[in-house]
Order: C-alpha cells, then sequence, then structure tokens
C-alpha cells in the first residue's frame, strides 16, 4: 500500500527535525522502501503504523532506527575513482610536505556510511605513502547512524560490495574470505577510529584535521544547515587543510573563507 | 575501443556486452577460449577480454595462461567474470596473468569500475 501524503510529510518533518535532511517531494518510493522493512522488524504490517508508533513520541531509539534508515546512502570502495588519484597525486604528498616537521597527519571522513571510503582511504596510503608508517596518522570516521558506524568497526563486505570499485589486488591483499563475506584484515581495521557525528547537531570535541572527506551528503541537507556546516569544517582544519566534497557540491556562492583549488577533474577546498 | 567477450551462455555474453557498448565498446564474442584465441589472433585492435572461467574446450584460465605466454598480446587486458568466488581461484587467475576479476553476479557499475580502474573509460 502507497503511503499518503500525511504518513510523507510526518517522516519528511521528523527527518529535517532530527537531521536536518531535506526529503524532497515525490521522493515517496524512497521512504516506503527503506521504512517497510523497519515496520516489518517491529511486527507492523505498513509505513502508516510505523508512523502511528512514531507520533506517540515515547520510541526515541524507534526515531533513531527510522533517521538511520532514511540517511543510509549508496557507497562503493574508491567512489568515482578520480578523488582518489587527486589525493594520491596531489593531496596527500602536498599534505607530507607541509606537516614533515611535526609529522602528524589527522584525516576526517565525515560520512563514513558503511566504511568504504576510510577503508579505500586506508589502503590507498599504505600502497603509496609508506613513510607515513612512522609518522602518527589518524583517520577518524564519522556518520549519523550507529548501525553503518558498527558496520565499519566490523569491516565485513559481502561479495557485490567487493566487486564494487576495489581492485582486485588489493582485495586479495587486505582482506581475509569467510565464504562470501570478505572481512578486512586486522591491520588496516586498526588505522580507523569510529566516532558518532550527527553534521547538523553540534560535534563533539574533535582533533584539529589536516583532511576532511566530506563527500556527497551536503547534498542532503538544506542551505542554511550547508552554509553552517563547511563553516564548522573550516573551523576544524589546520592552516593548509584540506576539505573534499563531492562531485555536485561546492563552497563557491556561499561567502565562504575556502580558496578552491583544481587537479585535473577534482575541485578541492583550502584553509589557507 | 574493442574489446571480446567470452562466455559459453549467450544470456551472459549478451550482458556484458550491453553494458560495454553503452559506453561506446565494438563488441565481439566468443563461446570458449578457443574461439577467442583465434579471435585475437586474427584482430589486434582488441584492447580487452572480459573472460568467463568455465567454459567447454578452453575454460578461461587456460586461455589467459596461452594469452599471457604471447608477448603478441601483453598490452590486451584480461578481466575475469566468474562464478569463481574462492579466493584461491583469484589468486590462481591474477597469478596467471588476469589484470582484475569480477565475480558474478554483478550490476552495471561494477563491470564499469573495472574498466575506468584499468583506464579503459572512453
Amino acid at each position: 500500500m502507497a503511503i499518503t501524503h500525511r504518513e510523507f510529510d510526518y517522516i519528511k518533518g521528523l527527518i529535517k527535525q532530527e537531521a536536518a535532511i531535506v526529503i524532497d517531494t515525490g521522493k515517496e518510493y524512497l521512504v516506503e522502501s527503506r521504512l517497510m522493512p523497519l515496520a516489518q522488524k517491529h511486527g507492523l504490517a505498513s509505513v502508516k503504523d510505523l508512523v502511528d508508533n512514531l507520533s506517540k513520541r515515547d520510541n526515541q531509539q524507534l526515531v533513531t532506527q527510522v533517521v538511520e534508515a532514511m540517511t543510509t546512502n549508496e557507497t562503493s570502495f574508491f567512489r568515482d575513482f578520480y578523488p582518489f588519484e587527486a589525493l594520491k597525486k596531489k593531496v596527500i604528498p602536498d599534505l607530507i610536505a607541509n606537516r614533515s616537521a611535526a609529522k602528524e597527519l589527522v584525516i576526517w571522513c565525515a560520512a563514513t556510511s558503511s566504511g568504504q571510503e576510510p577503508y579505500s582511504l586506508a589502503m590507498l596510503i599504505k600502497e603509496n605513502f609508506p613513510q607515513l608508517a612512522t609518522w602518527r596518522l589518524r583517520i577518524i570516521c564519522s556518520d549519523i547512524s550507529e548501525e553503518m558506524l558498527e558496520r565499519t568497526r566490523s569491516g565485513v563486505y559481502n561479495q557485490l560490495e567487493v566487486n564494487r570499485g576495489l581492485p582486485v589486488s588489493l582485495l586479495m591483499k587486505y582482506f581475509k574470505q569467510d565464504g562470501t563475506r570478505w572481512i578486512v584484515k586486522d591491520d588496516l581495521r586498526r588505522m580507523l577510529e569510529v566516532r558518532l557525528v550527527n553534521l547538523a547537531a553540534p560535534w563533539p570535541h574533535l582533533p584539529q584535521v589536516d583532511l576532511i572527506m566530506m563527500r556527497n551528503v551536503l547534498i542532503y541537507f538544506d542551505q542554511v544547515t550547508k552554509v553552517s556546516i563547511l563553516k564548522h569544517a573550516y573551523d576544524q582544519l589546520k592552516v593548509n587543510g584540506v576539505l573534499l566534497l563531492g562531485s555536485t557540491e561546492t563552497t563557491i556562492n556561499m561567502n565562504l573563507s575556502y580558496q578552491v583549488q583544481q587537479y585535473e577533474k577534482l575541485s578541492y577546498y583550502s584553509k589557507l | 575501443m574493442r574489446a571480446l567477450v567470452i562466455d559459453d551462455s549467450r544470456a551472459a555474453r549478451m550482458a556484458v556486452s550491453r553494458i560495454l557498448k553503452s559506453i561506446g565498446f565494438d563488441v565481439v564474442e566468443a563461446e570458449n577460449g578457443e574461439q577467442a584465441l583465434d579471435i585475437l589472433n586474427k584482430d589486434e585492435t582488441i584492447t580487452v577480454a572480459m573472460v568467463d572461467w568455465n567454459m567447454p574446450i578452453m575454460n578461461g584460465y587456460e586461455f589467459v595462461k596461452l594469452v599471457r605466454r604471447s608477448d603478441k598480446f601483453r598490452e590486451v587486458m584480461l578481466v575475469m567474470v566468474t562464478t569463481e568466488n574462492e579466493m584461491s581461484q583469484v589468486v590462481k587467475a591474477l597469478s596467471a596473468g588476469a589484470n582484475e576479476y569480477v565475480m558474478k553476479p554483478f550490476t552495471d557499475e561494477v563491470i564499469l569500475e573495472k574498466l575506468e580502474m584499468l583506464g579503459l573509460r572512453l
């Protein structure tokens, strides 16, 4: 049974309030497909029943689960390919040159989803920058969803997920097989620090960082929230630090202090 | 660019060919390794072969080994596309000279991303 306008508007309002994420009209199918499995998990027959339960406002855990279900995004290893080429050839070498005295590099993947991005970054570093083995390297990965963070911690991926974007040589080197599941080896998993962060709410204490990966997450926020997040991100960066956004996202026309840089197809943003 | 799709299943050949054609490849097809080797010997414009493992007459693993024995084909990229999903099999294919490996089932994106990794997106 298709969801009604009332149910859609309720979910839309809830997600806006809890996560500052805007679900556009026309995405009713998305609400239904994401929430029906959750409704069934709770023994409910429909999304309508789920909305009725939510309306009672006495089950914060259910609210959290709805937010998580609605904000889980598609991801893959080395997503879009060229940003990782730019990281390898330009962004990380520049950061290494700038930080060679302190020998410290702090990276923050701010919308880590199920972990493919930070693991891609960890593999890229191990493969291309062996000198960082003697540095203090931190890869902090955060997400709004506890479920996604647990997936990141576990490092377990199915066959289709490891098919997506991951060179097979890296699959052989950094994963072990368990039937049709592939599990990230411990030395790579140990490189990640996992934190729960809602980008639209006040951020918990985080260190000053050299590189922020905030790709394909701003698209879900309204303009006011986007600007606020980008300002916070600027404050979080060290001088000469770099922000990477998704290909359709930008800081341009937001009256922010970032310096736009270009490397081949990639635009990225520096704090000078 | 020209691609060779090798699979004894017509449906599987069509699935891979459709994806390759969608990004501008010319595609030729073969039903087994022996036929594929014959085509490869006659057609020097082929840049990539998508190779199933289990086929009659000559399987994909034998095909990869034979192709890699010849210096003439050193520029040809070889991508295994197979239901063989054991790590030991993947290692075997890579040792024989396969450049990439796709485990069936796959989506369009899987094939497109593998081609991009190999620098083969048009």
